[in-house]
């Protein structure tokens, strides 16, 4: 559903050209969960903002669907049911949780206490609460999530979701991501370090420098860990991956 | 007695279809009042020296309102009416202005609107005053309001003001001395376009122990309009204040911002905080990434700001 064909992102800046992404090729089915994982600063987040549209490649291309939308304005990539929760979500004065919940829904029914629920969030607190400074990081990250799920997707993406998030939060969080994989036909990309999320996953994406390093299941990956870590505690330990 | 621009100016400020059956109003149009009615705890009797009424809340009148709309319509025209609230101890009331004009000629027209409140102890008042400008003529629409509040001991008082369309020129100037006890909210919301200019000068006298006042003013300014704001919080006892000025600056507008607080007793806490900026691309990215497109980010996210 979604093929990514040579795809590379390049700055430029006083000190020359870099390339964040490199020539990367990727094919993502329907109806699967990807994890995407990989070193600080090796272009997960940028591949993810690639494919939302909020950055355009320096060269390949992108289909989704077969169509080509890799020119394709950010919003036409919306109607064509991607969504993007963002690394660090922007506020909004004036805008409360309610109306973000609402407006991301559109045409679509939605009850925006179930959907704060499903993010560990209490509705009567959070509802009516603007959408600004005055949320912390985790709060706006959660509502960020919500807004995600308050859509009809066919693709989500999110950018390290667990980012900000205590640990029981991140255990409703979790379950959250395997209710939607589970109950419904969206493919799922999520950008992250925790073994939980890797847990979840058909395929584990391994973004380094830029490229793709490896793409294999979560047993292989999780297994290759265990025996790189010293730790000795297994799956049971909530730690993240180091690289 | 209405007619159809009337109505459209009285719904924009006032939010009344027609003039209202029931409740204390007074109706100014084109300089005189048309329609007006007392209730048995609200009288509104007219001044004798000058133009302009005197609203008298009786105390511990609850849960009433009044309507004080002023439209203009007619050409060229400077309106300026003196207008007294007496709002009797304990009263709980809302307190409706505002002024709309419609302006199809080449001369100006403008409305000064020189309002003085003395809020009884005890007593709640919320103020809510709307200004708005329409019509095709050249001239400039100009609505200069002066608001002076006097407050007693435990009152408290709410103010929205609200700008946002079709005025060319404003100065606005308030002034609240608050006793002890006294609490004051500003909430502030100006736009401003085209070549269009305003300016908000609000001065708060913190004279009583345990008094406090918030203000809040948010503005959007597009294309080649100016806003200046002036604020001073003066604290002269043991008191709390805050100052909040937001604005989002758009095309080739300018704006100048100018919070001050001034403590003149140790006890005195006061903040003020003023921020000036455009739409961050990553509220439009956000709001576009959920399916709307650039034009209807922007109008949601400066919605959003000036509610």
């Amino acid at each position: 559903m979604l093929e990514l064909k040579n795809v590379s992102w390049t700055v430029e800046d006083n000190h020359g050209r870099t390339d964040i992404v490199k020539n990367v090729s990727l094919t993502l089915h329907e109806h699967k969960l990807y994890v995407v994982t990989g070193p600080n600063g090796g272009g997960k987040s940028t591949l993810a903002k690639l494919v939302m549209g909020l950055i355009a490649p320096s060269s390949g291309q992108i289909l989704f669907d077969g169509v080509d939308i890799t020119h394709m304005p950010i919003t036409e990539r919306a109607k064509l049911q991607i969504g993007y929760a963002f690394q660090t979500p922007p506020v909004f004065k004036g805008i409360n949780v309610r109306e973000l919940l609402t407006l991301a829904a559109g045409e679509k029914k939605i009850n925006p206490t179930q959907l704060l629920f499903d993010v560990g969030l209490c509705a009567g607190e959070y509802i009516n609460r603007e959408m600004d400074s005055g949320l912390s990081g985790g709060e706006l990250k959660r509502i960020e999530i919500a807004s995600i799920l308050a859509r009809d997707l066919k693709l989500a993406l999110f950018d390290e979701p667990e980012a900000g998030i205590d640990l029981w939060s991140f255990q409703r969080l979790a379950e959250t991501f395997d209710k939607m994989h589970r109950q419904s036909e969206m493919t799922l990309m999520i950008i992250s370090h925790q073994e939980r999320i890797m847990h979840l996953a058909d395929e584990i994406i391994v973004i380094d420098s830029g490229k793709v390093r490896e793409i294999t299941d979560k047993n292989t990956f999780l297994g290759s860990l265990t025996l790189k870590e010293s730790c000795g505690c297994g799956e049971t330990c909530e730690r993240g991956v180091s690289f | 007695m209405l007619d159809i621009i009337d109505k459209v100016l009285l719904k924009a400020v006032a939010n009344l279809d027609d003039i209202p059956k029931l409740g204390a109003y007074n109706i100014r149009r084109n300089g005189k009042g048309i329609s007006r009615q007392s209730t048995k705890n609200i009288q509104i009797v007219p001044k004798t020296d000058q133009p302009g009424i005197d609203i008298n809340v009786a105390p511990g009148t609850k849960g009433e309102q009044v309507h004080i709309p002023v439209i203009l319509s007619a050409e060229g025209m400077t309106d300026i009416v003196y207008n007294t609230f007496n709002i009797g101890d304990n009263a709980d009331v809302v307190i409706v202005a505002g002024c709309g004009i419609h302006n199809a000629c080449d001369a100006d027209a403008g409305h000064n609107g020189i309002h003085e409140f003395f809020i009884g102890k005890n007593a709640r008042v919320k103020y809510v005053e709307k200004h708005f400008g329409e019509g095709s003529g050249r001239g400039k629409r100009i609505l200069n309001p002066t608001t002076k509040v006097h407050m007693e001991e435990n009152s408290q008082v709410e103010m929205e003001m609200v700008q946002i369309a079709g005025v060319d020129d404003t100065i606005r100037d308030t002034d609240v001395d608050l006793a002890d006890g006294a609490r004051l909210i500003v909430t502030e919301r100006l736009m401003t376009e085209g070549v269009q200019s305003a300016e908000s000068i609000i001065k708060v006298n913190l004279n009583g122990k345990d008094s406090s006042a918030r203000i809040m003013s948010r503005s959007v300014a597009k294309n080649n309009s100016k806003q200046h704001f002036h604020m001073n919080l003066i604290g002269k006892n043991e008191c709390r204040g805050h100052i909040q000025c937001d604005s989002i600056i758009m095309d080739q507008a300018q704006v100048s911002s100018a919070p001050m607080v001034t403590a003149e007793h140790s006890d005195a806490q006061l903040i003020h905080e003023a921020a000036i900026g455009k739409i961050a691309g990553d509220q439009l990215l956000k709001l576009m990434s959920l399916g709307l497109s650039e034009e209807a980010a922007e109008d949601t996210i400066l919605k959003g700001f000036l509610k």
